[in-house]
C-alpha cells in the first residue's frame, strides 16, 4: 500500500457501508414485493380465469361415433351391414420416412402407387400421433402377407374397424345407395355435433336420404390429454381430479325397405351386359319394389376406399355405371303414354271409342309434305282406340292430336305425375319434361323458339319431341293406370325400426288424388286394349303375354334416340349400336287385382315389346311367385 | 516449525470438536446460512421431483451436484478472506484467459459458445460471476472509500471487459448479472447517488445500443413480454403457460405431483428455467412465500454477515454476493411471472443444473469464510 494514499477511515466507511446495505435491503424488499404483488393478481385475483384456462387446456372431448343403422329389405334380408374389417393404419410420428415407407407398402401391392402423394400430405397435416388410414378393409391374404413384413415397417399396422358392408355388391347400388368418406362438403354441410368422430356419411340412394335416421347421434367422452393433444393414461386423470359425465352414442335406427331381394335380382340379372332401368311399384301403396339401374358397381368400393384408379375407372366408363337410371335417367316414353292419351282423348272428346282412322303407314298435316310415319311401315289399316292401344298404331293418335291439343295433353300426363318429380325418397331425381305452349315459352329465348308448331304436337302424342320421363315416373304412371286413377307416391322405404326398443315406424302410403276421370267406361276400354296389348289376338307384346298363367295389361315403347330423314330406310344393322331406338315397356298385373306396376327401359333395346317386356313379365312372375324357381 | 499456507488454512483452529456447535465452528460453517441453503435446497429437490416428470433418475442426479456443491462450499468456507484477496488478480486474471479461450476455441452447445472441455465441460462464466465482485472489492480494499471517479473508471473496465466477452458467446442473461455483481460492490462501497442517477439517466440511451447488440431471438423475447398473446405458441408460449399454471395454482395449489400445467407438458423449461410456474401452480401463494421466505432469510444473513465483515474487501464481496443472489431470484420470478423479458436465468438452488449450483454455494462458502474467519479483537 502506497505511503501517499490517504489514511482509511474504518469507521466512517464502516458507517456508510451499513447505510448502503440497508438500502439494499429496502430496496430487495421492494423487488420481491413487487413480484408477491404480481403473484397475489395471478393467483387470487385473476385466479378463476387461469384455472379455467388450465382446465381447458388439458380436457379434450373426443366424440364416440354411432353405429349405423342396419337396412333390410321387406322380407327382412339384410342389404347394408357394419362388418368388423381390419384397416391399414400409418401413425406419422412413428415412421422415420414416410415416402419410403409408402413406396415399400406400395412395393407389395397393399396400397396404390397413385395414392403416394395424396397419403404424404395426409401424413405431414393432422397431429402426428394420430393414424393416419391406407387402407380400410385387408382381404386375408393382405393381411398374412402384411403380417410376414411388419418388422419391415414399424409405424405401420392393422388395426379392427367396422366398415359398411353390402352383401349384395352391385345389386342395391343405386337404390340405396352407398356410404364414403366424408369431404369437405359434407362436413359443410351435416351437423358437427352429431358427425364428430364419424368418418363415413351417405353419398346416394336410401343410405343418403335416410342419413338422418341412420346415422345415430355420437357419444361423447372426456379425455385429459397433454399439451400435444395425446390422451394421458387413465391412471394419471384420476389423480388429475374428476371429468364430466361422457355421453354414450346412440346408434341409428333400422331401416326396413319396401324393395324385394328376389325382385332385385331378377331385373338385375335381366338387365346383364345392358343400359337401362327397371321399377317395380306395389300400385295399393306406392311401394317400390324394385328398382334396379344397369350396369351397377360395387357400392362396397366407396365404403371401402378405392384407389384413385379404381375410381377413375368407374367415373369415365362409357356405360355410366354410377348413373342411377331408375331416377336420374329421361327418355322420350314413346307409346308408352298412349294410354293415357286415350283417356285424355275420350274425356275431352277429342276422339270416341267408335271412331275409326285408316292408318296408311304415315299422317300429314294438311298444306304440308313432311310424313309423320307409323311404325309399321305398311300401316295398320283401320284402326280404332282399341286397336291403336293394343296394336300400338301412331297413325291415329296423329290424327286425334289436332283435336286433344298439346295443352290437353300436358294437363292430362301432369295428372298421372309425368314432369315433374315424385318425390320418392330417394336424392336426386329429374322431373322430366311434359311439354305445353307455355312450357315453350318459358324455355326457349329465341322468339320463334318459344313458338308451339302444330308439329310438335303430332309428334308429342306418341311421346317423342321434346317429352322427357324417368323409368320410376313411367312405372307410377302406371300404377296409377292400373288403380283407375289413384296416385301414391312412390317411396323404398318401408319401415323405420328403433334398434334399442325394437319398436318399427310404418311408412304410411301417401295418397296424392285421383287423376280425376271420372268414366268407368272409358278406363275399361282403355285397359281393356292394355290387356289386349299382352294378351290379345294381334297385341304388339303378345309374345311374351300369351300362355302367362296370370292377367296381365301392358304397353311398349320405342323411343327415338337419333331422328331419322325423310324416306331413309331404317337399317338396325347399319346403326351404330348407340344410335338404336330405346326400348320401353310398363305393364302390370294382375289385370283384375293390380299388386305389380313395373317400367323397363333399356337403352339402344330396338324394341319395346321384344326387349324390354320379357324383363318386365319376368319380375312379375317372380312377384306373384310364378318364376321357374318357384313352378319348379 | 513453520506451517505451509495451506496447512494453516485446513488446520482446526480450535480442537474441542465435542459438541455439534464445536464442529460447525471448526468447519467454518455459518449455521444459520447452511440451515436456509438446505431449506431452500430440500424444497427446490421436492418441487424438482415434480416438475421433472418425477424421475428418481434426476433427483439423484441432482442431489448428487448439491453434495458436489456443498463440498464445494465447505472447502471455500475453509479459506480466509486474506487468502482469497491475495489470490483475486490471479483468479481474475485466469477467467479472462478462458473466456477468450472458450471464444476461441470452445465447444459449441444450444448456439452458444460457452463451454470449455478440458477433461470435464465447463462454463469459465461461471467462475466469473464470482471473480469479477471479488476483484472489485480487491481493487476497493486499498483505496478510498466512497471511491473517487478515476477508480470507477478502472472498475467500469473491470467489470466491462468479462462482460462484453459473455456477451459475445453470446449469453446476455450472464453477461448482466456479472455485470450486476461488479456493480452492487461499487454501490455498496458508497458510489454517490448522483453519479448513480447520472448513469441511470445514461442507461436509457445504453439500453438502445445494447438493442442494437442483441441477436434477434433476444429481442423476440423482450417484445414477447409486451404481448405475449401476438404469438401464443411462438415466442409467447412460455409466458401465457407459465401464467396459466401459477394463476391456476390459486392460494394453496394444485398439490404436489398434481400440477396439470406442469404434468401434462404444456409448460415449457418446467424443470429448469420455470420451475417457479410449477411450484406456484402446486403449492400456491402459500407455497411460493414459503421460498421466497427463506430466500429473504439467507439473503438477510448474507447481509449480516457482510455488515459484521472487519475489512474492504470481506464486506463489499459479502454484500455483492448476497444482493446478486436476490437479484438471481428477482430477474427468475419476474420473468416466470411475465414481469420482464425471458432471460435464461434459473431460480438459484431449484432449476435442474450443476455449474451454477456449484457457483452459487462457493460463493456462500465465501460468506460462511468471512464471517467465521473474522478477527474477534477489534483494530
Amino acid at each position: 500500500m502506497s505511503l501517499l494514499s490517504p489514511i482509511k477511515d474504518h469507521h466512517s466507511e464502516r458507517r456508510l457501508f451499513i447505510g448502503r446495505v440497508i438500502l439494499a435491503a429496502v430496496f430487495s424488499f421492494v423487488l420481491l414485493g413487487v413480484v408477491v404483488a404480481r403473484l397475489v393478481q395471478l393467483q387470487v385475483f385473476d385466479h378463476e380465469l387461469f384455472a379455467e384456462k388450465s382446465q381447458g387446456n388439458r380436457v379434450r372431448i373426443e366424440a364416440v361415433p354411432p353405429i349405423r343403422g342396419l337396412v333390410f329389405d321387406r322380407k327382412g334380408r339384410v342389404i347394408a351391414e357394419n362388418l368388423p374389417a381390419y384397416q391399414l393404419e400409418l401413425i406419422p410420428e412413428q415412421v422415420d420416412d414416410i415416402e419410403d415407407t409408402l413406396n415399400r407398402l406400395a412395393a407389395i401391392r397393399l396400397i396404390d402407387a397413385d395414392d403416394i402423394p395424396r397419403f404424404t400430405a395426409l401424413s405431414q397435416s393432422g397431429q402426428q400421433f394420430k393414424p393416419v388410414t391406407l387402407k380400410f378393409r385387408l382381404s386375408d391374404e393382405e393381411i398374412a402377407n402384411f403380417a410376414i413384413q411388419r418388422p419391415r415397417f414399424p409405424g405401420v399396422d392393422f388395426q379392427p374397424r367396422l366398415v359398411r358392408h353390402y352383401p349384395h355388391g352391385g345389386l342395391f347400388a343405386h337404390a340405396v345407395g352407398y356410404v364414403g368418406a366424408l369431404n369437405t362438403s359434407d362436413v359443410q354441410r351435416l351437423d358437427s355435433a352429431r358427425y364428430a368422430g364419424t368418418s363415413h356419411t351417405g353419398k346416394t340412394g336410401v343410405e343418403r336420404s335416410f342419413e338422418d335416421k341412420l346415422h345415430g347421434d355420437a357419444g361423447f367422452r372426456h379425455l385429459i390429454t397433454n399439451a400435444r393433444g395425446r390422451q394421458v393414461p387413465a391412471n394419471t386423470s384420476e389423480l388429475l381430479g374428476s371429468l364430466p359425465t361422457d355421453e354414450t352414442a346412440s346408434p341409428g335406427a333400422n331401416v326396413y325397405l319396401s324393395l324385394d331381394l328376389d325382385l332385385q335380382k331378377i331385373a338385375f340379372n335381366a338387365l346383364e351386359g345392358r343400359r337401362g332401368a327397371v321399377v317395380a311399384i306395389d300400385p295399393q301403396n306406392g311401394e317400390v319394389l324394385a328398382m334396379v339401374s344397369a350396369p351397377a358397381f360395387d357400392p362396397n368400393l366407396f365404403a371401402v376406399g378405392m384407389s384413385t384408379t379404381q375410381y377413375d375407372e368407374l367415373q369415365n366408363n362409357p356405360d355410366r355405371p354410377l348413373f342411377n337410371r331408375a331416377v336420374r335417367g329421361t327418355y322420350p316414353p314413346g307409346s308408352t303414354i298412349k294410354p293415357m292419351l286415350a283417356l285424355a282423348a275420350l274425356e275431352t272428346g277429342a276422339t270416341n271409342l267408335t271412331r275409326k282412322s285408316v292408318c296408311i303407314g304415315y299422317f300429314q298435316l294438311e298444306g304440308n309434305e313432311h310424313r309423320y310415319r307409323d311404325w309399321k311401315r305398311e300401316g295398320h289399316g283401320p284402326v280404332d282406340l282399341h286397336d291403336a292401344i293394343s296394336q300400338s298404331c301412331d297413325v291415329y293418335f296423329y290424327e286425334i292430336s289436332g283435336d286433344l291439343g298439346i295443352d290437353n295433353m300436358h294437363d292430362y300426363l301432369t295428372r298421372f305425375g309425368l314432369g315433374s318429380a315424385t318425390g320418392v325418397d330417394v336424392l336426386g331425381e329429374r322431373p322430366g319434361i311434359v311439354p305445353s305452349r307455355e312450357w315453350k315459352r318459358n324455355n326457349f329465348s329465341d322468339r320463334d323458339n318459344q313458338r308451339w308448331y302444330h308439329g310438335e304436337t303430332v309428334i308429342a302424342s306418341i311421346g317423342q319431341g321434346f317429352m322427357l320421363a324417368s323409368p320410376l315416373q313411367l312405372a307410377s304412371a302406371v300404377a296409377t293406370l292400373s288403380t283407375r286413377g289413384d296416385r301414391y307416391r312412390p317411396h323404398l322405404v318401408a319401415a323405420i325400426e328403433d334398434p334399442l326398443s325394437g319398436q318399427r315406424e310404418l311408412v304410411e302410403p301417401e295418397w296424392l288424388g285421383n287423376v280425376a276421370i271420372g268414366n268407368e267406361f272409358y278406363w275399361d276400354n282403355v285397359l281393356e286394349a292394355m290387356h289386349d296389348v299382352m294378351q290379345g289376338p294381334r297385341g304388339s307384346a303378345r309374345a311374351v303375354g300369351t300362355g302367362a298363367p296370370y292377367e296381365m295389361a301392358g304397353k311398349s315403347g320405342t323411343a327415338q334416340v337419333v331422328s331419322i330423314a325423310q324416306d331413309a330406310e331404317y337399317d338396325e344393322d347399319e346403326l351404330e349400336e348407340r344410335q338404336r331406338d330405346h326400348a320401353l315397356f310398363v305393364s302390370f298385373a294382375p289385370f283384375d287385382d293390380p299388386k305389380i306396376a313395373v317400367a323397363v327401359i333399356v337403352e339402344n333395346g330396338s324394341s319395346g315389346s321384344s326387349v324390354a317386356a320379357p324383363i318386365a313379365k319376368a319380375v312379375m312372375d317372380q312377384y306373384l311367385g310364378y318364376d321357374d324357381d318357384a313352378t319348379e | 516449525m513453520r506451517l505451509s499456507e495451506t496447512q494453516r488454512i485446513f488446520s482446526p483452529k480450535n480442537s474441542s470438536i465435542t459438541s455439534f456447535s464445536g464442529l460447525v465452528r471448526s468447519l467454518n460453517i455459518d449455521g444459520p446460512l447452511l440451515g436456509g441453503l438446505l431449506l431452500i435446497c430440500a424444497f427446490g429437490l421436492f418441487v424438482l421431483y415434480s416438475a421433472a416428470g418425477e424421475s428418481p433418475r434426476l433427483i439423484v442426479n441432482q442431489a448428487v451436484r448439491l453434495g458436489v456443491a456443498l463440498v464445494a462450499m465447505l472447502i471455500v468456507a475453509q479459506l480466509p478472506p486474506d487468502f482469497l484477496r491475495r489470490w483475486t488478480p490471479w483468479a481474475y486474471a485466469a477467467g479472462l484467459v478462458l473466456l477468450i479461450l472458450v471464444l476461441t476455441k470452445g465447444d459449441v452447445g444450444q448456439g452458444a459458445r460457452r463451454w470449455l472441455n478440458v477433461g470435464v465441460r465447463f462454463q469459465p462464466s461461471e467462475a466469473m460471476k464470482l471473480a469479477v465482485p471479488m476483484m472489485t472489492a480487491w481493487f476497493l480494499h486499498d483505496r478510498q472509500i466512497p471511491p473517487r471517479p478515476g477508480h470507477l473508471a478502472i472498475i467500469a473496465v473491470l467489470i466491462a471487459v468479462p462482460t462484453y466477452l459473455i456477451a459475445k458467446q453470446p449469453d446476455l442473461g450472464t453477461a448482466l448479472l456479472i455485470a450486476a455483481s461488479g456493480i452492487i460492490v461499487i454501490i455498496l462501497a458508497g458510489m454517490s447517488f448522483k453519479i448513480i442517477f447520472g448513469l441511470a439517466v445514461l442507461a436509457v440511451p445504453g439500453a438502445l445500443v445494447v438493442w442494437n447488440f442483441m441477436l434477434d431471438y433476444q429481442k423476440q423475447r423482450v417484445l414477447t413480454l409486451f404481448n405475449p398473446d401476438s404469438d401464443p405458441l411462438g415466442a409467447g408460449y412460455n409466458i401465457i403457460q407459465s401464467k396459466i399454471a401459477i394463476g391456476s395454482g390459486g392460494l394453496f395449489g394444485k398439490g404436489w405431483t398434481n400440477g396439470s400445467q406442469a404434468h401434462l407438458e404444456f409448460l415449457p423449461e418446467r424443470h429448469t428455467d420455470f420451475i417457479f410456474a410449477v411450484l406456484g401452480e402446486e403449492f400456491g401463494l402459500l407455497g411460493v412465500i414459503v421460498l421466497l421466505v427463506l430466500y429473504m432469510f439467507v439473503i438477510g444473513r448474507g447481509l449480516y454477515i457482510a455488515v459484521q465483515a472487519h475489512d474492504t474487501y470481506s464486506r463489499l464481496l459479502a454484500g455483492s454476493i448476497s444482493l446478486t443472489f436476490l437479484v438471481y431470484v428477482f430477474v427468475n420470478t419476474a420473468m416466470v411471472t411475465g414481469l420482464v423479458p425471458v432471460v435464461g436465468v434459473p431460480l438459484p438452488l431449484v432449476s435442474f443444473g450443476g455449474t451454477s449450483m456449484v457457483t452459487l454455494l462457493a460463493g456462500f462458502g465465501i460468506l460462511m469464510s468471512i464471517h467465521s474467519h473474522r478477527k474477534l479483537l477489534p483494530h
